[in-house]
């Protein structure tokens, strides 16, 4: 059972959080528990089970297990709600690994099923000797770890969920494939400005039909939403989605060799910011489906991972930063969430948690683009806080 | 003549020494430091008006006597915030902001901390923190640098605060501040012939810049609306050209987009006694924070341009009540003679008309009320049906809504008042409460949010 918990932690990447940066802190850190410290989290649907409630300070490894019935997503509080650590995006049966420098004192672990609301809380007592923080080098290089992980684990479920649009056409069902569109552009908008950088493929995989011409044909995902969403056919988008499978492939290739860095993770933050200002917050994206809430959500996901996994060389660089970042970022998350819709409900879409763009009024829409502004303007300065040292 | 207020004055009172009896008298002391304000940010004009008086100029260097020529600073520190009284400068963009969901009192003295200090750099011709270029290149500049290198223009920026920023439209006392708002702070009524879009309309709070260069003034807007994002954002805001009111009597009397010479009888900066009278809020006006500001009215005005054109020279001069070439009343013959109102032509006929705009706007049909108007043209391009979408952006200083823009409209608004009426729409509106000036190391609305 260990042996699996560690070898997700290397699979996933370590999320190594600070808690605050304790002044003359010892490196005392033989009081962690037994095993390395893998607590076992059991995030249910009204639970958030912790295996030890009372720990030794030092660094931590929580099992997160989903065992509720949607995607969740499992917070680390200190006093006051201030996050500590996070994973988001945790989907049902899965497991993942979040790794927490805990200090002594009081702490909540926080279970969102849906990731929404105050969560199901289980209270952790951390007591003894502060933990010791790690060196800068260190907090960047477990940052770019940790997003290689994320960026990796979104490739992958990219691929898969493009593969089951891609199936669902070519068994005829309209209807599912219909379904299975909004998911797999969850994926590949969470880690957009990666799939940028290799050039061509961006726009093999994601271009309009105004960027079509002579000898540039109409292809990619939005080729295919045009025919399943606008034509309301099957009728031609089998090639189509074969030809996305195989790009999507060669993305999901090729960012195991990119190279990351501080820089490289702070300016894609920014640029999926920007994507969304430009794009979803417009309904320019998804003009067929009108699902650009769920490219918003994944362009916003995709920011926060960077945030996340960058949080302890911010909070050693730039105690107002990370503070400023997880208010904005709550901020908008929350407004979003509350554009979520159920089956039945006025402008759902099947297969998006969110409603349509149609659905949204004229001061939703403003409401929605203040939001990004206002994380736009905290979310420039990561790249100088990283690499301002 | 499409400000709703013309202030042309009666020919026997001498503007300067008979304050308007609604209004109540303004206390002594205060004059002193407000005619040594104008000698602040009035440029030349304080030489003539206060000479003798003991003048103490700004400390800021090129923001002193003369700055009223182009491209100079105008003082930002003072006892009244500059842009009411300051010579009207060429060019307008406003704003009116909407506090955010999530603001708090600490954040909104965070916000009027942060564009006090922007404000003293941008009017002073400095860019915003580390400016547009010398920060550190891996972050965004603090500065948008589009103004870099330009002169100050004569910027002016003046804060003021709307009603939701004191009770919101859920009638929640969001920043503690119900208490302290002010009586004259009261939403305008509803007048007859108002067809205002809520969109254009309001705001908690709003920034007026002005400059003599258009790219000043909306630098100014744009980076002081960068610095709110978080705690408050944009509502509208308002592009504006070709002062539509002297606010001196140093400057000759623009025409407005209807072809007349508009400000004519306007208040002037020279004048301080009826400055102290009509504009500034006195010491016993009501809360304390607000003594030495001003209140401000903005009606987007729309001009229906083209019925306008096709009226005929004689009816647009009945409309008006003042002759389109010389800018004089009807009945006279140079722009700065007095108005006579109960002039009758040889059928015994009124000279000026029973609805033309400056007998309905003047001071003796308004029980005295006069405002320090402050607007400027605007054209938004064109209207979905191609007519222009033009007019005039109200803009009024003055002491207290109730008794001067309220009384006044109350007299011009609907189809059996004012003639204009026939050619003019009240598309947008905003009342806004405009504190006094900043002192060095303190803030807007400091006194406010103590």
């Amino acid at each position: 059972m260990r042996s699996a918990h560690l070898r997700a932690a290397t699979v996933l990447g370590p999320l190594v959080v600070t808690a605050l940066l304790a002044a003359g802190c010892s490196s005392s850190a033989a009081t962690a528990p037994a095993g390395d410290g893998s607590i076992a989290v059991d995030a249910g649907d009204s639970t958030c089970g912790v295996a030890q409630t009372v720990i030794a300070a030092g660094r931590h490894t929580f099992t997160i297990t989903n065992t509720a019935s949607q995607v969740t997503e499992v917070y680390v509080y200190a006093a006051g709600d201030r996050v500590v650590g996070e994973v988001e995006n945790v989907g049902p049966s899965t497991t993942r690994t979040l790794i927490v420098d805990l200090p002594a004192g009081d702490y909540q672990v926080a279970c969102k099923p849906g990731m929404i609301g105050n969560g199901n809380r289980t209270a952790l007592t951390v007591t003894g000797t502060p933990a010791p923080t790690g060196t800068a080098d260190q907090n960047l290089q477990a940052a770019v770890d940790s997003y290689r992980a994320y960026v990796e684990t979104e490739a992958q479920a990219l691929l898969h969920t493009t593969t089951t649009l891609a199936t669902t056409i070519t068994s005829g069902d309209l209807a599912a494939a219909r379904q299975a569109y909004p998911t797999a552009r969850l994926h590949y908008e969470r880690i957009e400005p990666i799939a940028e950088s290799f050039g061509d493929l961006d726009p093999l995989i994601d271009m309009r039909i105004d960027d079509a011409g002579p000898g540039t044909p109409f292809v990619g995902f939005h080729a295919v939403e045009q025919i399943l969403f606008q034509k309301n056919t099957l009728d031609g988008a089998a090639p189509l989605a074969d030809a996305l499978v195989a790009n999507v492939g060669k993305l999901d290739a090729l960012v195991k060799t990119v190279q990351l860095t501080p820089l490289v993770m702070g300016n894609g933050a920014k640029s999926l910011l920007d994507e969304v200002a430009k794009s979803k917050v417009t309904g320019e994206e998804e003009r067929y489906s009108r699902i650009d809430l769920v490219d918003f959500a994944g362009n916003v996901d995709g920011a926060k991972h960077v945030f996340t996994a960058l949080r302890p060389a911010l909070q050693a660089n730039n105690s107002q930063l990370p503070t400023t970042l997880d208010q904005r970022f709550t901020a908008l998350v929350e407004l979003l969430g509350t554009h979520q819709a159920k089956p039945g409900a006025p402008g759902f879409v099947p297969g998006s948690p969110y409603v349509s763009y149609d659905a949204l009024t004229p001061a939703d829409v403003k409401a929605l683009a203040v939001e990004v502004d206002a994380l736009s303007e905290p979310l420039g300065q990561i790249s100088g806080a990283v690499t301002g040292r | 003549m499409t400000d709703t207020s013309s202030t042309d004055r009666a020919p026997v009172v001498p503007p300067t020494s008979e304050p308007p009896p609604a209004l109540p008298e303004t206390p002594r002391a205060t004059r002193v430091s407000r005619r040594r304000m104008i000698g602040l940010i009035g440029g030349a004009a304080a030489v003539g008006g206060a000479a003798g008086a003991g003048i103490t100029y700004a400390a800021t260097p090129g923001a002193s006597a003369g700055a009223a020529s182009a491209g100079q600073a105008v003082a930002f520190f003072g006892d009244h915030q500059a842009g009411i009284a300051t010579p009207a400068q060429d060019r307008l963009h406003f704003a009116a902001f909407d506090i955010g969901p999530a603001a708090t009192r600490a954040d909104l003295v965070a916000l009027l901390t942060a564009w006090t200090n922007a404000a003293a750099r941008m009017t002073a011709g400095l860019d915003v923190g580390t400016g547009a270029v010398a920060g550190n290149p891996a972050v965004p500049p603090d500065d948008t640098g589009e103004a870099f290198g330009l002169a100050p223009s004569r910027l002016t920026l003046t804060v003021g605060f709307g009603p939701g920023l004191f009770t919101d439209a859920n009638g929640r006392d969001r920043f503690g501040l119900a208490a302290a708002r002010p009586p004259q702070l009261a939403e305008l009524p509803a007048f007859p012939g108002d067809a205002l879009d809520p969109a254009r309309s309001g705001g908690d709070l709003c920034i007026q810049a002005c400059a003599d260069d258009p790219q000043v003034a909306v630098h100014a807007i744009r980076n002081l609306a960068r610095l709110a994002r978080g705690t408050a954002s944009v509502r509208y805001s308002q592009l504006g050209f070709g002062r539509t009111s002297s606010t001196s009597t140093e400057q000759a009397t623009p025409r407005n987009l209807m072809g007349f010479k508009d400000g004519t009888a306007n208040l002037k900066a020279e004048d301080t006694a009826a400055l102290d009278a009509q504009v500034w809020v006195g010491a016993g006006d009501g809360p304390a924070w607000m003594s030495g500001g001003s209140y401000l009215v903005t009606r987007r005005i729309r001009m229906l341009i083209e019925p306008w054109d096709s009226t005929s020279l004689t009816e647009q001069e009945r409309v008006i009540g003042r002759s389109k070439g010389s800018g004089g009343p009807l009945g006279a013959s140079n722009e700065f003679d007095p108005l006579d109102l109960q002039a009758q032509d040889a059928t015994g006929r009124p000279v000026i008309d029973a609805k033309a705009h400056v007998r309905l706007a003047h001071p003796s049909t308004n029980r005295g009320a006069t405002l320090l108007r402050r607007g400027y043209s605007f054209v938004d391009g064109t209207d979905e049906l191609g007519r222009l979408d033009a007019g005039l952006f109200f803009m009024a200083y003055q002491r207290d809504p109730r008794a001067q823009f309220v009384t006044i409209q109350t007299t011009l608004a609907g189809k059996f008042n004012d003639a204009l009426n026939e050619y003019i729409q009240h598309v947008g509106s905003g009342v806004f409460a405009c504190p006094p000036g900043v002192a060095p190391g303190g803030h807007w609305g400091q006194a406010l949010l103590a």
